[in-house]
């Protein structure tokens, strides 16, 4: 996919070169394209003078950034324990099935991106569904296929 | 420095002067919560609509709307308190409001259904003071929660905020201020429990010119939110504790590594950042008294052993998070090589009101060894799960059953689970335990940074060391080969076990690589990964035997053993 490289540039030229902007860089490349594009790796590993094994290297240790581009939307079940000790093993089973995806995984359509998170901090409130940035809470997995359905129905 | 500077007469106190005098006490004021629980359930909508009521009954102009940070009583939730009177809604949905300002702004009256419920005597309650939820807590750090805007540095201004760091300022030297938290016995907060004064005092005497702080935000724990709910309801507090340990320890410079999971958190502390700027309260000559000092944030990008001091370090360096060997300590070899102090949010937050009252008045607080409150996300199988400070010392069982209202639907509750991956299960017959450092730590589990999950009989504690140890596996960062591949062959074993393919000897065999994990582990995640499997082979052992020996899993939650059952029965 053609990036456009200039957006890229805009995020380095924020701070210095220094090693110490690699992750600030990468998650502001993330925020804007979704996901870490090579073009764009590659990119900040000629501007900031960094190999680009290291930069590969931070790319895969920290499980924020992803190097494929994600689904329309993102969702996201907690795994945290709260949320597990109340079942969240069960939520994250039905919205595998109804995906048909293994967690971190994107749908075929590029529909929906499927991640399993450890806390989200909203424990009182276990189990935990984000979708987009939505939270749904205290979610039973008999309600996983609604609240999914209204981002399928939307066709667009 | 503490002499001839300029600001004896106090800017601050000035601001806050003309701040109360032109607040009128009398005046009805609506507090809506806008923590992240809260807005997840939609508290933003509601704090419209109480808007464009007052707006529709004409009462916009005598009425102040505030919007707090998290007060703590998540599944409450969205929270209204209408004051003077301190009446306590709760679970407020957009069609109440309209009755809200018409009835109870207006005219005192109570609205019933909206009453929070006692979940042990199923009583309403009016006023929020009488919550017991509320009542039985000691709340130092979370006193302003649920009270102040946490976006409006002139709300924290207004309950006292900034005296303490104008006194270290004016009044102390470092030495002093040093000698002042060493003296109260502050222990760190993040759970390692060291003491806070001793770790400022060894940074603030290595050689170098050049020092940095940390405040640790990487809330990476399953199942905790303390450090969330402390910068959601006051962020300023945790910058004004910063700033007078930058100040003591002689840095310039500070960080605040904080989880991008937390994007509402994140948005506050910037906000906070920016007005104290703005204030000279960050930024060059602070209050005119020639310290320099200014905070960035760095954002953590989802790797749990970041927690750790030295693999955070790497992390804002630009690094991967991996772990280094200690010594040296990051007090004299730590961000780019300089000494470094690192401290949790809930120790930064504690500088203020100690150094406003004093050691004495700490140390009167808590127990012997653990001085102070300290501040538990109680969650799973309780009535009333919540954010809750006590002071150290209070019993297990008062702080579940009392607090949290105890088991939720009969059931009965078995254990109490701390420190998260790192920590341990508290079995119900050691809850007359003391909560504080050494008592959990004998218990076998640790105080860890305050996450605390009741477990009750329908909980099965094998499935729930797979479940620590699957998190510990996965993020482990992998540099030692005890931590990569031993935690990874207690999972197997674990797992195994509860597909009812245990054999004799697992047990045993657990145990034995437990230790050997903990011995050969650099960091912390190793070190303590075992805890949570060894902790639940010490109370529960007969959970693993019955697991291993009848293929059996007591509490029904082991899907395979629980069909085998259903086989034989047929």
């Amino acid at each position: 996919m053609e990036i456009d490289i200039s957006k890229v540039d805009a995020i380095i030229d924020k701070h210095s070169l220094e090693h110490r902007w690699l992750i600030t860089n990468l998650l502001a490349i993330q925020d804007e394209f979704q996901y870490l594009p090579q073009d764009a790796i590659r990119h900040v590993a000629e501007r900031m003078n960094i190999p680009i094994l290291q930069v590969y290297q931070v790319a895969e240790f920290y499980k924020v950034f992803k190097l494929e581009p994600p689904g329309k939307h993102l969702v996201s079940v907690c795994r945290g324990t709260a949320c597990h000790v109340r079942g969240s093993e069960a939520l994250i089973e039905r919205m595998g099935d109804l995906l048909k995806i293994a967690p971190s995984r994107t749908t075929k359509d590029k529909q929906f991106t499927l991640d399993v998170v450890n806390c989200l901090g909203c424990c009182a409130l276990g189990r935990v569904i984000v979708i987009d940035d939505h939270f749904y809470v205290n979610v039973t997995p008999n309600e996983v296929e609604s609240i999914l359905d209204k981002y399928v129905s939307n066709g667009d | 420095m503490a002499e001839g500077n300029t600001i004896a007469e106090s800017d601050v106190e000035r601001w806050r002067e003309k701040l109360l005098a032109a607040r009128d006490a009398s005046r009805p004021r609506i507090t809506v919560c806008g923590g992240t629980v809260c807005l997840a359930l939609a508290s933003g909508e509601v704090g419209a609509a109480l808007e464009q009521a007052l707006e529709q009954q004409g009462m916009h102009a005598s009425v102040e709307m505030k919007t707090t940070g998290c007060p703590g009583l998540c599944d409450q939730g969205p929270l209204v308190t209408i004051y003077p009177q301190g009446i306590f809604y709760t679970k407020v949905k957009p069609e109440d409001c309209s009755e809200i300002i018409s009835q109870t702004v207006k005219n005192g009256e109570i609205i019933e259904h909206l009453l929070y419920e006692d979940p042990q005597t199923g009583e309403k309650i009016i006023h929020i003071t009488d919550v017991p939820f509320y009542k039985e807590q000691t709340r130092i750090l979370l006193k302003d929660s649920g009270l102040i805007d946490p976006y409006k540095i002139e709300d924290y201004i207004a309950v006292g905020g900034f005296r303490a760091l104008e006194k270290a300022l004016t009044e102390m030297t470092p030495e002093q201020i040093i000698a002042e938290i060493k003296r109260s016995g502050l222990r760190g907060r993040g759970g390692g429990g060291f003491p806070t004064g001793v770790k400022w005092e060894l940074c603030r005497k290595a050689p170098g010119d050049t020092k940095y702080i940390i405040c640790n935000a990487d809330e990476g724990n399953p199942g905790c939110f303390q450090d969330r709910g402390v910068i959601e309801s006051n962020p300023h507090s945790l910058l004004e504790g910063m700033i007078i340990g930058a100040y003591a320890i002689g840095a310039n410079e500070g960080f605040i590594y904080i989880r991008h999971e937390y994007p509402l958190v994140v948005k506050i502390i910037r906000q906070a950042i920016l007005q104290a700027r703005e204030n000279n309260l960050l930024g060059e000559n602070i209050l005119g008294s020639g310290f320099n000092f200014d905070i960035e944030i760095q954002l953590g990008a989802g790797a749990y052993v970041c927690g750790e001091e030295t693999a955070l370090i790497a992390s804002i360096e630009g690094r991967i998070g991996e772990p280094q060997a200690r010594p040296p300590y990051p007090v004299t070899k730590g961000l780019w090589g300089k000494p470094t102090t690192i401290n949790n949010v809930k120790t930064w937050a504690w500088i203020p009101p100690i150094i406003n009252n004093g050691a004495d008045w700490f140390t009167q607080i808590g127990t012997e060894k653990s001085k102070g409150t300290t501040i538990f996300s109680l969650v799973g199988k309780v009535k009333q799960p919540g954010l809750v400070e006590i002071p150290m010392g209070v019993t297990l069982r008062h702080l579940i059953e009392r607090i949290g209202g105890g088991a939720p639907n009969g059931k009965k509750l078995i254990a109490a689970q701390t420190g998260g991956p790192s920590g341990g299960c508290i079995p119900e017959s050691l809850w007359h335990l003391p909560v504080d450092y050494d008592s959990l730590r004998e218990a076998g589990s640790i105080m860890g940074s305050g996450g605390m999950i009741i477990m009750d009989e329908s909980i099965c504690m094998v499935e729930m060391a797979r479940y620590f140890l699957d998190f510990s596996k996965f993020e482990s960062c992998g540099k030692c080969s005890a931590c990569r591949e031993g935690v990874r062959r207690m999972y197997e074993i674990l797992d195994y076990i509860t597909r009812g393919l245990g054999q004799e000897g697992d047990i045993e065999l657990l145990e034995e690589l437990g230790q050997a994990v903990k011995i050969g582990s650099l960091c912390g995640l190793g070190q303590t990964a075992p805890n949570p499997v060894l902790s639940t082979i010490r109370y529960f052992r007969e959970q693993y035997e019955a697991h291993i020996r009848d293929k059996h899993c007591p509490a029904g939650v082991c899907k395979d053993l629980v069909s085998l059952d259903a086989v034989k029965e047929n």
